[in-house]
């Protein structure tokens, strides 16, 4: 289907292969580096997760015997109950703040263009900086907490970096905070995209704009809704930068994410094998949330395709 | 449509957007207001404050003169390696992605759909599955610690996302322009130089600033294949706030946050329109 215009009668002579050297060369060299890379580097990466490997990558094999060392170590389990709880709990947050902020923004108000700015820029900055600004914000002895002190209210407590079982809170704060804005885009992108005949249909049959809202328009955005959740947990297990400046695991180890107990094994305690097989945890993790969301996807695709 | 008449409804909808977007800008604030305190003023309060009067020289200090470990050259040397690092894999990556997605998109040739979709992959692939490859590949090639090892990893991996946006703008472009402009003997180059980038403005801006912003906000690869002088300024950070632990200078540090973030944010104020079409180019593959 591609060839119409390239296809000459068998194969291309020897010297129309050389001229068309420099063309090869940079169609393939670029996206062979790039697939290549991907493909070689996890295969590497898995094979040193089945060796023995310490310091230095050595071959040998020990079965899973890598897996089931990071999977009954206390970091993992710590990590991998956390990313449970923050996963979810970031999800649904900024989810629900996303869709607020989009059905507000959609309301035809003045200033539209600069409030959405305003919602989407912390995207643009780096999570060590906004890990840092936070770390400072909710530090009872310098931030909120000490503010309020400062106030005359001294009996106000809002500790959460420092408290072990609330720390991960702060964590789904300053996510929600940074990236809330990304929902609320494509929520929005979503809202403007319904058609107005249904809208029109609807309300000449007398509908209110809440019942309009729920019948009509919120049903139209589960795609989106979909992927949305899909972007944020795949967010949501690769979360470094921001445990990393925020509480860096602490207090302890009760903000400890998968991410980090990668980072962990491989550079601080220099266990690559079992670096590598954390690594491809995290991977299965994200395959997990990924397949299904593949096939769903193909699904649609297919049955778009079939109407 | 809805209605568009004054109700207290509405005054309702604009107090609780006006409440929420000032709850999103207050950190900002905070950071900036106390990036113009002095230490002392920031030590005897709270991080939230106004400041008493301007403290610029914070910003002085923070640019060229503060210790990080043993070196007290400011967060100045550390910018300069984001700065090295990311302008050039910025433009490598948006090139190569630019020729690429042509390729696939309207080049067309054997095996093209395959390789793209193998390339795409790398979105998804997580950066700790391929943290020790890299290590020992940067190891082996000499590369380790150095500037040019962080735009070949920021190069090659920018591909999955370049290649993507520029494939999935050239895909538009009708396949019978290029048809007709290979009957009358125009090659790859051609092509490309003459058809493709004068169509290619748009979706360039939304990869250089997508790439940009990316590359200077990483983290992980920066503060594990760099150490000290080489590190770039959001592992510099990292440092500067471990270093000050037991003497915090929050003054400083706030100012240093702020110059650090500046680059990004300044091409969001400008470009924010690109960033966000970048953003859910991203997400609606």
């Amino acid at each position: 289907m591609n060839f119409a215009v390239s296809t000459r009668q068998g194969r291309p002579a020897a010297s129309e292969v050389l001229r068309r050297l420099p063309e090869y060369l940079t169609i393939w060299v670029p996206l062979l580096l790039s697939a290549a890379h991907l493909i070689a580097f996890s295969l590497w990466t898995v094979w040193i997760s089945f060796t023995p490997s310490t310091l230095v990558p050595v071959s040998g094999w020990v079965g899973l015997r890598n897996y089931s060392a990071v999977a009954a170590s206390r970091n993992w389990q710590i990590a991998f109950d956390n990313l449970l709880l923050f996963g979810s709990a970031f999800v649904l947050l900024s989810l629900a703040a996303g869709l607020i902020l989009a059905i507000l923004l959609d309301q035809r108000i003045r200033g539209e263009n600069v409030l959405r700015s305003v919602f989407l820029y912390p995207l643009a900055v780096s999570f060590v900086v906004t890990g840092t600004v936070w770390s400072w914000l909710l530090n009872p002895g310098l931030g909120i907490e000490k503010l309020v002190h400062d106030l005359g209210w001294t009996s106000f407590r809002f500790d959460w970096l420092i408290d072990r079982d609330m720390a991960i809170w702060t964590i789904v704060i300053a996510a929600i905070w940074q990236s809330s804005g990304f929902a609320m885009a494509l929520f929005l992108a979503g809202l403007r995209s319904v058609d107005s005949d249904l809208i029109k249909a609807a309300q000449i049959d007398g509908a209110g704009p809440v019942r309009i809202y729920r019948r009509v328009i919120l049903p139209t955005l589960w795609p989106i809704t979909i992927t949305v959740i899909v972007i944020q947990l795949q967010f949501a297990i690769s979360t470094f930068d921001l445990v990393r400046a925020l509480t860096n695991g602490g207090p302890g180890i009760a903000t400890q994410l998968p991410a980090l107990v990668v980072y962990d094994l491989m550079f601080q305690r220099s266990l690559l094998g079992r670096g590598a097989a954390a690594a491809v945890l995290m991977l299965l993790i994200l395959l997990a949330v990924l397949l299904p969301y593949a096939a769903w996807r193909y699904i649609q695709r297919r049955r778009t395709n079939h109407a | 449509m809805r209605e568009r008449t004054f109700a207290p409804g509405r005054t309702l909808i604009y107090f609780i957007v006006l409440l929420i977007a000032v709850a999103w800008l207050a950190p900002l604030a905070v950071v900036v207001l106390n990036s113009l305190r002095t230490n002392e003023e920031i030590a005897q309060g709270s991080m939230i404050g106004w400041p008493q009067h301007l403290a610029w020289s914070n910003y002085a200090a923070a640019w060229s003169g503060f210790c990080v470990a043993e070196t007290c050259a400011g967060i100045r040397p550390y910018m300069l390696n984001s700065a090295l690092v990311t302008i050039p894999a910025t433009v490598f990556s948006t090139l190569l992605g630019a020729v690429a997605g042509y390729a696939v998109s309207l080049w067309r040739f054997r095996g093209d759909n395959w390789i793209y979709g193998v390339v795409t992959l790398g979105i998804f692939l997580p950066q700790q599955m391929r943290l020790l490859p890299w290590t020992i590949v940067l190891r082996d090639t000499g590369l380790m610690n150095t500037l040019t090892g962080l735009v070949v990893i920021h190069t090659i991996q920018g591909l999955s996302f370049t290649t993507l946006f520029c494939r999935n703008y050239y895909v538009a472009i009708p396949q019978e322009l290029i048809r007709a402009a290979r009957i009358d003997g125009a090659g790859f180059f051609r092509i490309f130089w003459r058809i493709i980038l004068p169509l290619s403005p748009p979706i360039l801006v939304v990869t250089v600033i997508w790439q940009f912003t990316h590359i200077w906000n990483e983290f992980l690869y920066g503060v594990t294949f760099t150490t000290g002088q080489q590190q770039p300024v959001t592992a510099a950070l990292i440092a500067l706030s471990a270093a000050v632990a037991d003497i915090p200078q929050h003054g400083v540090q706030s100012a240093a946050v702020i110059i650090a973030a500046l680059p990004t944010l300044l091409i969001y104020l400008f470009g924010g329109r690109y960033f966000v079409r970048g953003l859910t180019a991203g997400a609606v593959k």
